[in-house]
C-alpha cells in the first residue's frame, strides 16, 4: 500500500477554467456549463515557447503553472510526471500529412515538439529545474498510471512530485480512429508528508477488479470524464474540491486490475 | 540502493537477432548499418534496419496489434529463450506482482504514416488500420503484457531517447515499495518517416554511417531495436549482473539541443553512482549515449570530464545498431551486461580519429579484459537524462 498527500489541484478544461472556477462546480454548488477553452498562453513559459509551443504543451503547462502558484514547494525541488494517452494530436496530423507528400518535408519545430515529453521538457526549461521528469502513457488509464507512478516515486524516494495529466481530441481525419470529447488537463502535487497546503491524505492500492470506476453524479461531467483519459481524474478533483469525511475512489487501470484510492481530508 | 538481479534478457537490432549475435558483432567489429532504403522517398543516409520484418506478420489472433513496432517486439520476445524464462519467472513470482515498463519514442506511428498515404490515394483508411493497437503509445506494452500473461502494473514511458533507460528506474521503485517482486523492462522503436525526416529537418542525420566522438562526426544513423530484461530482487539465478544504480535529471535548456555544460547529464551520473555507493574510480567502462552529432557528443564529454578521470574507458556502440531512439536505453543496457558477462570493452565502430578536444578515453577497438561495473548513458530530446549502473554480483 502506498501513502501520500495531495495539494495544489489545478484544472484546465471546458467549463472548468482554473481551480477557482472549477471548485464550486465540482463541489456541486453551481451547475457545470461547458464553455470553449480560452487560448492558453502560460506566462511561466519563455516567450519563444509561448509562441511556438504545441497545443498539448500550452494546455499541460497551464495546469502545471496553476499548481505551482499554490504549492509552497519550489519547482527546483519537484520531480514531475506528465501523463497523456495521445500526446499532441495536431502535430501527429501535420507530420503524417507532410510525410504523405511525394517529397516529404517536416518542420523542425513540429518534429521536436512531437516528442511525448515536450511538455515535460518545456516545464523543466520554464522552471529552470534539473529535477527528473517522466512522461507516461497507458491509453484510457493514463491518469491512473500517472497517479500510481507518482505515488510510487513519492514513497520510494521520499520526494514531492508534480503530476500533470492532459489529453486533447483528434480532429479530422484522425478523429475517425480515436475519439476524445474535449480537451482536459489537470495537475496536482504529491508529497510524502503533510504541509500547510495539504488537502487530502491518501492511500493507494492495486486490486483485482471488484467495483465499477467512480463516476461523476452530474451527467455532463460524467460525459467529460469518460470522453478524455485525463478527465478520469474528475472524481479525485471532486474530493479535492469538496472533501467528504473519508472516501474510497476506484479508477479503472488494466483489464485485470484497478486502483483503489482512499482519501481523507487534512 | 538494493541491487536488482538481471535474470534474463533478449535483444534484436540491426546488429543481430539475439544476444549471441549482438556479442559476436561487437567482438568481430561487424556493424549492422546499411544505405537507407526505407519508405517511398528514401533520404540519403544510413540506417540500422532489422531484416525481413515486413514478412513477419502477427498471428491472426493478434491482428488488432499489427504494426512494425509490435512485430519487432514479438521477434525480440522469441529470442534468447526469453519466453521460457518468463514462464519460469511466473512459476516463482505471482504474475500480479510482476511489473511491465516499456519505453518507446514513436510507437507504431509508421502505421498512421502509411494510413495517410492510403487515405490520400483512395480516400479511405486502409483495412486493418487500428490506432489503438499500433500508433497508441501504450500499444506495445499492452501487446507484450498479453503475450507474456502478466497481471501486474504496466505503462509505457515515452521520453524520446531516454525512454527505455528510465523504465529501470520505475522498475526499481515499484519493487522497493513492495508493489512488485519482479519487473520486465524494455523498449521497442522502429523505423518510420517521422524520425528519418524529422531528424533530417534538424540537420542531425549523417550521410555516412555514424562516427561517434570522431573529429569529423556529422550526425546520427537511425536504427530500430527491441529488447527486454527480467529484473528480480533476491534472485540467485541468472546472468550474474545486477542493476546497481540509476539517476534521472533534466537539462532545463532546450527541447532538441543538449545543455552545453552537461550539468544535467552529470547530475544523472552522480545519482547513479550515489545510489550504487560507488566512486568514479570503480567504473570500468562508460557506454556513452554517443549519438555522433557534434553537439551531443561535446555536451556528453563535458558532463563526463567534470566527474570521471580522463582514463575511464568510454565507447559508443551506435555504429553497430544505429541510434535506436526509444530502444537505445535497453539495447545499450544489454551491451553493458554482455561486456560484464563476457569480459570486454566494446569499441566505437566507424570512428577513425577520436576528437581530442573532447578529452575522453575513447576506445576505438575492442579490448578483452575483465569488466566489473559499467555506466550506461541515455539522453533524450526535452533534456531528459538517465544513467544506469550495472555490475557483477558477488553471488
Amino acid at each position: 500500500m502506498l501513502s501520500f498527500y495531495l495539494e495544489a489541484p489545478a484544472v484546465a478544461a471546458p467549463g472548468l477554467d482554473g481551480w477557482a472556477n472549477a471548485k464550486p462546480v465540482l463541489a456541486e454548488e453551481t451547475a457545470y456549463q461547458p464553455a470553449p477553452l480560452p487560448n492558453y498562453v502560460p506566462q511561466i513559459l519563455p516567450p519563444t515557447a509561448q509562441r511556438r509551443g504545441s497545443q498539448s504543451t500550452l494546455l499541460a503547462i497551464q495546469a502545471a503553472q496553476e499548481s505551482l502558484g499554490t504549492t509552497e514547494i519550489a519547482p527546483t525541488k519537484l520531480a514531475s510526471i506528465f501523463t497523456s494517452s495521445i500526446g499532441d494530436p495536431e502535430i501527429v496530423d501535420r507530420l503524417c500529412s507532410a510525410l504523405a507528400d511525394p517529397q516529404p518535408m517536416v518542420s523542425p519545430t513540429q518534429f521536436h515538439n512531437s516528442v511525448h515529453n515536450a511538455p515535460a521538457g518545456y516545464w523543466s526549461i520554464a522552471t529552470d529545474s534539473l529535477e527528473s521528469t517522466s512522461s507516461l502513457a497507458a491509453g484510457d488509464a493514463s491518469f491512473a498510471a500517472g497517479l500510481l507512478s507518482a505515488a510510487v516515486q513519492c514513497q520510494a524516494e521520499s520526494r514531492s512530485l508534480l503530476l500533470v495529466a492532459y489529453d486533447l481530441p483528434f480532429e479530422a481525419p484522425l478523429d475517425a480512429t480515436r475519439q476524445l470529447s474535449a480537451p482536459f488537463a489537470t495537475s496536482m502535487v504529491v508529497t510524502p508528508s503533510a504541509s500547510r497546503q495539504t488537502q487530502l491524505r491518501c492511500t493507494l492500492e492495486i486490486n483485482a477488479i471488484s467495483a465499477p470506476a467512480s463516476r461523476m453524479a452530474d451527467a455532463k461531467l460524467e460525459q467529460l470524464r469518460v470522453g478524455n483519459p485525463a478527465a478520469r481524474a474528475l472524481p479525485l478533483l471532486q474530493q479535492l474540491a469538496s472533501p467528504t469525511d473519508e472516501e474510497t475512489l476506484t479508477f479503472d487501470y488494466l483489464p485485470d486490475c484497478q486502483l483503489q484510492l482512499k482519501c481523507k481530508p487534512c | 540502493m538494493d541491487p536488482l538481479q538481471i535474470t534474463a534478457y533478449t535483444t534484436v537490432s540491426a546488429a543481430g537477432d539475439g544476444k549471441e549475435a549482438l556479442q559476436s558483432a561487437l567482438l568481430e567489429g561487424k556493424g549492422g548499418l546499411q544505405p537507407n532504403d526505407f519508405g517511398h522517398a528514401p533520404l540519403d543516409t544510413w540506417i540500422g534496419r532489422v531484416a525481413d520484418l515486413e514478412n513477419r506478420p502477427l498471428d491472426e489472433g493478434d491482428r488488432q496489434f499489427e504494426c512494425r513496432n509490435n512485430r519487432l517486439a514479438l521477434m525480440a520476445l522469441q529470442q534468447d529463450g526469453f519466453l521460457t524464462a518468463v514462464e519460469s519467472l511466473k512459476s516463482r513470482v505471482d504474475p500480479t506482482r510482476i511489473g511491465l515498463f516499456l519505453g518507446t519514442s514513436t510507437s507504431g506511428i509508421l502505421s498512421t504514416e502509411q494510413a495517410y498515404l492510403e487515405l490520400r490515394k483512395s480516400g479511405r483508411w486502409p483495412a486493418g488500420y487500428h490506432f489503438k493497437g499500433s500508433h497508441d503509445l501504450f500499444s506495445a506494452t499492452h501487446f507484450v503484457r498479453m503475450k507474456l500473461g502478466l497481471k501486474g502494473p504496466a505503462f509505457s514511458i515515452s521520453t524520446a531517447c531516454s525512454s527505455s533507460a528510465k523504465v529501470f528506474c520505475d522498475a526499481h521503485r515499484f519493487i522497493s515499495t513492495g508493489l512488485c517482486d519482479a519487473a520486465i523492462v524494455g523498449g521497442v522503436d522502429t523505423l518510420c518517416l517521422t524520425t528519418l525526416f524529422g531528424f533530417n529537418s534538424l540537420e542531425l542525420v549523417s550521410r555516412q554511417p555514424c562516427r561517434p566522438f570522431d573529429q569529423n562526426r556529422d550526425g546520427i544513423s537511425i536504427g530500430e531495436a527491441a529488447g527486454f530484461m527480467v529484473l528480480e530482487k533476491n534472485s540467485m539465478t541468472g546472468s550474474g549482473v545486477a542493476l546497481l544504480g540509476y539517476g534521472e535529471s533534466s537539462d532545463a535548456y532546450h527541447i532538441s539541443t543538449p545543455r552545453p555544460d552537461g550539468a544535467g547529464a552529470r547530475l544523472a551520473m552522480e545519482q547513479a553512482l550515489n545510489r550504487a555507493e560507488l566512486t568514479v574510480d570503480e567504473i570500468d567502462y562508460i557506454n556513452l549515449h554517443g549519438t555522433a552529432t557534434p553537439n551531443n557528443d561535446r555536451a556528453e564529454a563535458n558532463s563526463i570530464n567534470r566527474l570521471f578521470p580522463s582514463s575511464t574507458p568510454c565507447s559508443s556502440t551506435k555504429g553497430w545498431t544505429g541510434h535506436t531512439l526509444g530502444a537505445a536505453g535497453i539495447t545499450e543496457s544489454i551491451i553493458a551486461c554482455l561486456a560484464i558477462e563476457a569480459g570486454f570493452i566494446p569499441g566505437t565502430l566507424n570512428t577513425q580519429s577520436p576528437d581530442a578536444t573532447l578529452g575522453l578515453n575513447i576506445q576505438r577497438s575492442i579490448a578483452t579484459e575483465p569488466v566489473t561495473r559499467v555506466l550506461s548513458n541515455s539522453f533524450g530530446f526535452g533534456g531528459s537524462n538517465c544513467s544506469l549502473l550495472f555490475g557483477q554480483t558477488s553471488c
